[in-house]
């Protein structure tokens, strides 16, 4: 590995231009959980790391009625240890409880994890399920994009050069609302997903009927994927495992693997049906409120 | 949940060892201290005034051949201190040595430690650079420019033997039981062994099940990577301290690499962190001794990636084994083939000759067949793996004994225990077997709480396994020095992976009848005692253990030889019982005695052994499985083992290498496996994607401990740290097909596998799947 420039601006537009100083080669830090690891892999050639963590607006969390702004750098353990934010938005902390372990976790973040951009990120299914918005700042000022359109690529997104991610906007979760993400790993801890799923639900008062859904997977295409099918299927049907089965159809319809190292076409094709179901299930209990996070915590092998 | 079970303890009361003072017992390690708070010296830990620190740079390539390597923009580097490749290695040729782990070519050790004229499989080393620090010998060692020019790689079994098959060794030939081929092969060797009638047996058979099964690459998996620093002083003397499983071993080898004798180089084992194995070959230690005398007599140190680990030491075979065995209408077997194919890697030398061994040794078998091929692919040179080439063939053989006895309807218990080996019965090789233990640990587990209780819930499965190591008795020397203050300094070379230091002080604190606490026991150097083997064949407690005892013995001897001097008495007339001396109504505690013995002259022992009358080790295992149909997932419910453990010297550490062995086992059988692409590139060469079992992953490894003494060992010590990870695979996959119905026919059983196995069954048409508890 190689000497590198390290910059630890305190404020967005210092950021701003430390990143233009550094021609191209220059990259922000929040985690570094995936940066340090490519810098010394040699993966990744850079002359200047820009530390975001000083900066008050990407280490702040601010949860009220209009919903939740979590600066890009927040930890995953922070994020584990807001009670505010595992009441209102407990199928989150699925995926801030499976990125590492908690000393990996006192680190990593959520922005962190969306601009690493990989297509089996734990928390980009769960992001999308959520309806997330990500707000992005740069040399020619702010702008904001729906989380399902930020990954362009394995390891590419639509940041532009000298941009980056500031927060993560979610929106208030609506009544009778609950949401999951699941991933498939063949050990139970350290590893990479082999499929990934998120799903949420909008039931009716009664909780016999989907007003609205929104499904995403991971692992399965170069980014990872919104079924928005999936969703506007489940849209208007009754709870039912008939409704879910057709669901995971529409997923594993959607799904457009490569096999790898970590899975195989068919293995992740029907994987995708698989947790989408379950997912959605996990959504349902949660929409009626049925299980808590931390019964779910433990279904995911976390207690 | 532990337990013992003694068998034959009345051998042991005849010999008058009954009754132990230390052993048995379960004292404190004497490395914890060092160990729990970081102070214990590991190779990477080493340091030193003027410390250089080395790379070594590493086929991109499967199979090239090397045209040309240009070294000198790396020299031209700021910080480098000295660059080295094949071209200063002796050179090397066709030389048969024995380096106490099997014999060895000459040329294929070299060629391994720095590839010549071909890289053989991605990650072989190529170049070597020292600098002023590790950054700077990274760059460097990109800026040596190779000339490669790729060859097709041969991956597999099949590769190597089709018949258009590229060549990896241009000299290599086939030894066919002695005889030497005439054709360029991929082949190494072939052997057979056989008795009886294979034929008839096989025509007298009411029924034969006869499969094929594929097992592939794993690695041993040690925590600590492989890490040497060398010092080449301007004397000649050289020095290397690294992390290895034997300090002679690494001492003989690098001698032989390097042409020098033993006399110039002094080897300095340190703390280690697992080898299981693989830290009996050297890799990076003769590349440091040639850096450091390149870069003027300065200290070098190379500390191995984990990738590095992975991609280019030690693994062990993957297979093609074919078993097929016969049994007659009372389930008793009548004949019984195996025919293994192992995967050297890149240099022959695959634990086939092992496997054979193993493959049906659990069982009396008068008609058998067992033929092994050794086969050279472009994969790492494989290396020891914790009874070398046992599981792959138990994993075989069990399969077959498990549809055998189901469709025999016999319980599998039942179906060993009428078939299983016992005195007198011999081993696919002959070799025949003294008393042995593989009886008791059937019934040990037939009578288990965990056999005996019931199995409920859809998609679970029970399965059992049995499996043989043979064990290994090797040569030890160790020196015992009594302090005046009644303590004893124990010096041995072995190095302590699996608790030896316990476990031989104890032998000879319990030889001395003294306290565990009164024995210092530490690992020396290759200058301080006579050759010792490596810590390996699960020989360490049982031969360094006998050369304590026998230092105990000469102590004593020479302590009641001076104090009957000292009382003028005939040494016959003093007596040693419970820690005191005594003659004609003198009498002397050990400690006092200890001063006394020698106040005109001081008193050390020294013993070296080689016992040949090893005796080996059985073990059965039982295991619960639950397997999620929809991801082929499995979880391991419940695990119970037995092992013939002979006598328990330190029951904890007994009980540990059972559990690491039967842990080691769960991952080979789920989930480890080296992955390839098509050109042959390492694909996996992590932690994160070689997976092996986390803590997560595994329940509690409950134990039993059988214990049928050895009769050729004073207190009936029998290896223990192998035999445990030879039944698991087994074990597991009887369990999987009690789940699922699937006979699973490769491993490892990885959800992917079992998932495409499960839908291979249902497009079958076959039956549903069968649930657990039917």
């Amino acid at each position: 590995m190689q000497a590198i420039d390290f910059v630890a601006p305190t404020s967005v537009d210092e950021a701003i231009s430390a990143l233009a100083a550094g021609s191209g080669m220059a990259r922000p830090l929040s985690g570094g959980t995936d940066l340090i690891a490519q810098l010394q892999e040699g993966r990744l050639a850079l002359d200047t790391v820009v530390d975001l963590k000083r900066i008050p607006e990407l280490m702040a969390i601010s949860i009220n009625s209009d919903g939740l702004t979590l600066g890009a750098s927040v930890s995953c353990h922070s994020i584990n240890n807001n009670q505010a934010i595992r009441d209102a938005y407990p199928a989150l902390i699925d995926s801030t409880h499976l990125i590492g372990g908690t000393q990996i976790q006192g680190r990593a973040s959520l922005g962190g994890n969306l601009c690493n951009s990989s297509p089996a990120a734990d928390s980009i299914p769960n992001l999308i399920a959520h309806s997330v918005t990500c707000h992005i700042a740069g040399p020619n000022g702010r702008r904001t994009v729906p989380v399902e359109e930020f990954c362009t690529a394995p390891g590419r997104n639509v940041l532009e050069n000298g941009e980056f991610l500031v927060a993560l906007e979610f929106p208030a979760p609506p009544a009778n609302f609950g949401a999951a993400y699941l991933r498939f790993i063949p050990r139970n801890e350290m590893d990479i997903a082999v499929v990934g799923a998120g799903a949420s639900v909008v039931l009716s008062d009664d909780g016999g009927t989907i007003q609205s859904a929104r499904v995403s997977i991971g692992a399965v295409a170069p980014t990872p994927l919104f079924v928005q099918e999936a969703g506007d299927a489940l849209a208007g049907q009754p709870v039912s495992e008939e409704t879910l089965a057709k669901a995971a159809d529409l997923a594993r319809d959607a799904a457009r693997p490569i096999s790898d190292m970590r899975g195989t076409i068919p293995q992740r094709k029907h994987l995708s049906g698989v947790l989408t179901q379950r997912a959605l299930r996990i959504a349902i209990d949660r929409a009626r409120g049925t299980k808590t996070v931390d019964e779910l915590g433990r279904l995911n092998g976390h207690g | 949940m532990a337990s013992t079970k003694q068998n034959g303890t009345a051998n042991l009361a005849a010999n008058g060892q009954n009754g132990y003072r230390v052993i048995g017992t379960r004292p404190v390690r004497p490395d914890g201290v060092d160990k729990v708070t970081g102070r214990a010296v590991y190779a990477a830990d080493v340091q030193m005034t003027g410390l250089l620190h080395g790379h070594v740079l590493r086929s991109p390539h499967a199979h090239a051949r090397i045209r040309s390597i240009d070294t000198s923009k790396a020299e031209a580097l700021p910080g480098v201190r000295a660059v080295v490749t094949a071209a200063d290695l002796p050179v090397a040729e066709d030389k048969i040595e024995d380096l106490g782990e099997g014999a060895i070519n000459l040329k294929y050790l070299s060629d391994n430690i720095l590839a010549h004229e071909k890289a053989l499989y991605h990650g072989h080393a190529v170049a070597g650079v020292a600098a002023i620090n590790p950054h700077i010998a990274e760059e460097a060692a990109a800026l040596i420019e190779v000339d490669y020019e790729p060859l097709p790689p041969v991956m597999t079994v099949d590769d190597a033997l089709a018949d258009d098959a590229p060549i990896l060794l241009e000299t290599l030939r086939t030894d066919s039981m002695g005889e030497i081929g005439s054709e360029q092969t991929n082949l190494a060797s072939f052997f057979r062994h056989q008795r009886g009638d294979l034929e008839a047996g096989f025509t007298d058979a009411d029924l034969v099940v006869d499969r094929t099964f594929r097992t592939e690459t794993v690695h041993q998996g040690y925590i600590e990577p492989h890490a040497a620093t060398a010092l080449y002083s301007a004397d000649g003397q050289i020095t290397i301290w690294t992390s290895t499983q034997g300090s002679f071993a690494v001492r003989d080898q690098v001698c032989e690499i390097l042409q020098i004798p033993v006399s110039r180089l002094k080897v300095v084992p340190t703390e280690i962190g697992g080898g299981f194995g693989g830290k009996i070959n050297v890799y990076v230690e003769p590349v440091a001794v040639l850096l450091s005398q390149k870069a003027g007599h300065e200290p070098v140190k190379i500390v191995m990636s984990r990738a590095d680990v992975l991609a280019a030491t030690g693994p062990t075979s993957g297979s093609n084994i074919r078993v097929k065995i016969g049994v007659d209408s009372n389930g008793k077997i009548s004949a019984a083939l195996a025919e293994l194919y192992y995967e050297a890697g890149a240099y022959p030398g695959s634990p086939v000759g092992a496997a054979a061994n193993v493959s049906l040794a659990p069982y009396a078998i008068d008609n058998l067949q067992v033929d092994g091929y050794d086969i050279i692919v472009n994969r790492p040179r494989s290396a020891a793996y914790r009874a070398p080439g046992g599981t792959n063939v138990a994993f075989a053989v069990e399969s077959v004994v498990d549809e055998l006895a189901e469709k025999l309807g016999m319980d599998p218990a039942e179906f060993r225990i009428l078939n299983g080996a016992r005195e007198n019965d011999r081993r696919p090789d002959g070799v025949q077997y003294a008393r042995i233990g593989q009886i008791e640990t059937v019934e040990a587990i037939k009578e288990s709480e965990h056999y005996q209780s019931p199995l409920e819930g859809n998609y679970r499965g029970r399965g059992i396994a049995s499996g043989y190591w043979n064990n290994w008795g090797g040569q030890s020397s160790a020196t015992a020095v009594l302090n005046p203050d009644g303590t004893v300094n124990l010096n041995e070379a072995s190095t302590d992976i699996g608790g030896t230091r316990a476990s031989i002080a104890m032998q000879l604190a319990e030889a001395m009848d003294i306290d565990y606490e009164q024995v210092k026991a530490r690992v020396v150097d290759t200058d301080t005692v006579s050759y010792n083997d490596v810590t390996g064949g699960s020989r360490t407690t049982f031969a360094t253990g006998l050369a304590a005892y026998n230092l105990g013995q000469q102590l004593k001897k020479e302590m009641k030889r001076r104090l009957a001097e000292h009382w003028d008495v005939e040494p016959s007339g003093v007596s040693y019982e419970d820690g005191v001396f005594s003659a004609g109504g003198e009498s002397l505690p050990f400690v006092e005695a200890a001063d006394l013995v020698q106040e005109e002259e001081p008193l050390m022992a020294s013993s070296t052994v080689h016992p040949q009358d090893f005796g080996p080790g059985f073990s059965t295992q039982c295991v619960d499985v639950e397997v999620d149909p929809e991801t082929g997932k499995i979880t391991i419910l419940r695990y119970t083992i037995a092992q013939d453990v002979g006598k328990a010297i330190h029951p904890s550490y007994v009980e540990g290498q059972m559990q690491g062995g039967v842990a080691q086992g769960i991952g080979w059988a789920i989930n480890e496996e080296y992955i390839y692409d098509d050109e042959g590139h390492l694909l996996n060469a992590s932690l994160l994607d070689y997976r092996m079992p986390t803590a997560l992953d595994l329940p509690m490894i409950e134990t039993i401990m059988v214990e049928v003494p050895h009769p050729a060992h004073p207190y009936g010590v029998r290896g223990v740290g192998e035999v445990n990870i030879v039944p698991p695979a087994g074990a597991v996959a009887n369990a999987v097909y009690q789940a699922t119905g699937v006979r699973m026919d490769k491993l490892p059983i990885s959800p992917a596998n079992l998932l495409e196995a499960m839908w291979a069954k249902q497009a079958e048409g076959a039956a549903e799947l069968v649930p657990g508890d039917d």
